[in-house]
C-alpha cells in the first residue's frame, strides 16, 4: 500500500470522475494528493474527506496564473511536486456543421491550452524535486474520430501529440521527468451522465454506450486510475511519450 | 481545358506559396478551375485569387459566397494554409503564440471543413448531387512530436483527428463528401524560412534532409500529387486515412538512424 510513498500528486479535476477516483488511490498507496478544480464544494468535501494527505486548490486550467498558483500552493503545503495528472476536461457533443467557432475554441482551451499549461507549470517544481511523471488524460477518440464529438476529438488528438512532444523535450533536455497519454473508453463519470437517458434509436443511452466496448459496460473510474497510478509511480519508469488505452476493448 | 477534373471547383488555402501552390497548379492541370486563398498573391500565381484569412469566420463567409457566386459550385477543399510558431518547446511557448498557431492550423481547418461542406452540399444547375473532397495538411508533427513546437505538435493533432471527425459525419449524412488528412515530412516551402535565416539554407536543408530516412526533403510538388490524388475519385474509397508522405521518417528503426534527437 505504498506504491506513491513520498510523492506529491497534483489532479486537475480532482473533485470528480476520474481524477477524484486517482486522488483516493494516491492517498491509499502513501502519497499526497492536490485537488485542483473549479468546483470549490465537491473539491473540498473529498479532500476533507481523505484528511491530511490531500489539499483542495482552486483552478481554471485555461488560465495560466491560476496553475501557477496551483502549483505553489502544491509545493508550500506539500514541500514539492512529483506527479501531475491533467484529468479535467469537457465532453461535448457537436459535428462540423453545427459546432460554432466559439464553442470550438472553448472545448479546445479546456482540454488542449489546459493541458499545456498544466504540464508546462508543473516542469519546473518537477525538476526541483529531481524528476516526476506527467499523465495527461486524452480519449479514445483521441485515437479515432467520432461523427457526433468534432471539437472534443481535435482537443484530444492535440493532448495525444501535445503529450509526445513533453516527454521528447523533457529526455532531450534529462529532466528525469516522463509524460504519458491515457486513452479512456466511455467512463462511469459526471462527464457521461447527460448521456445515458438521451436515446438513440430505441436504446437508451447508456445501453448504446456500453455495446461500443466488446467488454459490454462502461469503464469505472477506478480502472482508470489503476492505470494512472502505474504511471504516476516508479514501476513504469522506461515508459514515456506512449498511448495507453483503458477502453474496454473499444479500438481493437 | 479539359482533363480528369474539368467542370470541378477547387479551392486553396495558403495556394500562394508551398504546398498550397503547387497542389493549385497540379489541381489546374487536371482541369479544375481553382481559387487560391491566401493572404497575399503571388506573383505569376495560379488560378484566381481571392485574399483570406482562415481564422476569421467573415472571411469564410464571403470566400464561399464570392466562390458560388463566381465559380458556381464546390468540389474540392484543400485546407492547406499553416504556420510553424517557432521552435517553442513546453517551457518557452506562451499562450498568445498557443492561440496564434491553433488559429490558424485548427481553427483554420475546423472553419475550412466547415464551410467546404455548405459549398459541397449545395445543389442547383452546376450541380445535381452533394459531393466533393476535403484534404487537410497535417504533419508528421500530427503523428509523432521531434518535428516542431508543441503549438505545432497539438494543432497538427487536432487536424489528424478532426478529419476523422468530419469523415464520419459526412458519411453518416450520406453527403458523399470525403475528408482526409496528408502527413507530410519536411518540405522546401517558405515554412522553412525562420530555420534558414538562423542556420543557413543550405547548413539547414543538409540537416532537416538527414532526418528523413530516405535522405532529402521534398519538393512541394511530391506532396501535391498526394493531395491531387485525394482531390480526384480516384481515390474514391479513401475517407477519414491519414497518408503520411514523410521519406519514411514515422515508419521505424534503420541500422543508421537518420534521426538523432540534438
Amino acid at each position: 500500500m505504498s506504491r506513491l510513498e513520498g510523492k506529491v500528486v497534483l489532479i486537475s479535476g480532482g473533485a470528480s470522475g476520474i481524477g477524484a477516483a486517482t486522488a483516493r488511490l494516491v492517498v491509499r498507496q502513501g502519497g499526497q494528493a492536490v485537488l485542483a478544480d473549479r468546483d470549490e464544494a465537491k473539491g473540498r468535501a473529498l479532500a476533507d474527506e481523505l484528511g491530511d494527505g490531500a489539499l483542495f486548490t482552486a483552478l481554471d486550467v485555461a488560465d495560466e496564473t491560476s496553475w501557477t498558483k496551483a502549483v505553489a500552493a502544491t509545493v508550500e503545503t506539500f514541500g514539492g511536486l512529483h506527479g501531475l495528472l491533467n484529468a479535467a476536461g469537457v465532453g461535448v457533443r457537436n459535428s462540423i456543421e453545427d459546432c460554432s467557432l466559439a464553442e470550438f475554441r472553448r472545448v479546445n482551451d479546456i482540454n488542449g491550452l489546459g493541458t499545456f499549461l498544466g504540464c508546462k507549470a508543473a516542469i519546473p517544481a518537477m525538476k526541483q524535486a529531481g524528476g516526476g511523471s506527467i499523465v495527461n488524460i486524452s480519449s479514445v477518440l483521441g485515437l479515432r474520430g467520432a461523427s457526433y464529438a468534432m471539437a472534443y476529438c481535435a482537443s484530444k488528438g492535440a493532448v495525444r501529440l501535445l503529450t509526445k512532444h513533453v516527454a521528447l523535450h523533457c529526455a532531450q533536455m534529462k529532466y528525469n521527468i516522463r509524460c504519458n497519454s491515457v486513452h479512456p473508453g466511455y467512463i462511469d463519470t459526471p462527464m457521461i451522465a447527460p448521456r445515458l437517458d438521451q436515446s438513440i434509436g430505441n436504446m437508451s443511452g447508456r445501453q448504446w454506450l456500453e455495446e461500443l466496448h466488446p467488454l459490454g459496460r462502461l469503464g469505472r473510474a477506478e480502472e482508470v486510475a489503476h492505470m494512472i497510478l502505474f504511471l504516476l509511480s516508479d514501476e513504469s519508469s522506461f515508459s514515456t511519450g506512449s498511448e495507453f488505452v483503458c477502453d474496454g476493448g473499444l479500438t481493437a | 481545358m479539359s482533363g480528369e477534373l474539368s467542370g470541378q471547383v477547387a479551392i486553396v488555402t495558403g495556394g500562394a506559396s508551398g504546398i498550397g501552390a503547387a497542389s493549385a497548379a497540379l489541381l489546374a492541370a487536371a482541369g479544375a478551375a481553382v481559387v487560391v486563398a491566401d493572404l497575399n498573391a503571388a506573383k505569376d500565381g495560379i488560378g484566381r485569387f481571392v485574399r483570406h484569412d482562415v481564422t476569421a469566420e467573415e472571411s469564410w463567409q464571403a470566400l464561399l459566397a464570392d466562390v458560388l457566386e463566381r465559380e458556381g459550385r464546390l468540389d474540392i477543399m484543400i485546407n492547406n494554409a499553416g504556420i510553424s510558431g517557432g521552435a517553442g518547446s513546453v517551457e518557452s511557448t506562451d499562450v498568445e503564440t498557443w492561440q496564434r498557431v491553433q488559429a490558424v492550423n485548427a481553427e483554420g481547418v475546423f472553419l475550412g471543413c466547415k464551410y467546404a461542406i455548405q459549398g459541397m452540399k449545395r445543389t442547383g444547375p452546376d450541380k445535381s448531387t452533394s459531393k466533393g473532397s476535403i484534404v487537410n495538411i497535417s504533419s508528421v508533427a500530427g503523428l509523432q512530436a521531434g518535428a516542431g513546437s508543441i503549438a505545432y505538435t497539438a494543432s497538427k493533432g487536432a487536424v489528424r483527428l478532426l478529419s476523422k471527425s468530419v469523415a464520419l459525419y459526412c458519411a453518416e449524412q450520406k453527403y458523399d463528401i470525403r475528408c482526409n488528412a496528408v502527413h507530410p515530412g519536411g518540405v522546401d516551402t517558405p515554412i522553412f524560412d525562420l530555420l534558414w535565416q538562423f542556420m543557413g539554407r543550405d547548413q539547414g536543408k543538409a540537416m532537416i534532409d538527414k532526418r528523413h530516412p530516405i535522405g532529402r526533403m521534398a519538393e512541394p510538388g511530391e506532396i501535391g500529387e498526394v493531395v491531387l490524388w485525394l482531390a480526384s475519385d480516384r481515390s474514391s474509397f479513401v475517407t477519414g486515412a491519414e497518408i503520411a508522405a514523410d521519406g519514411g521518417i514515422t515508419t521505424g528503426l534503420m541500422r543508421r538512424q537518420p534521426f538523432v534527437a540534438s
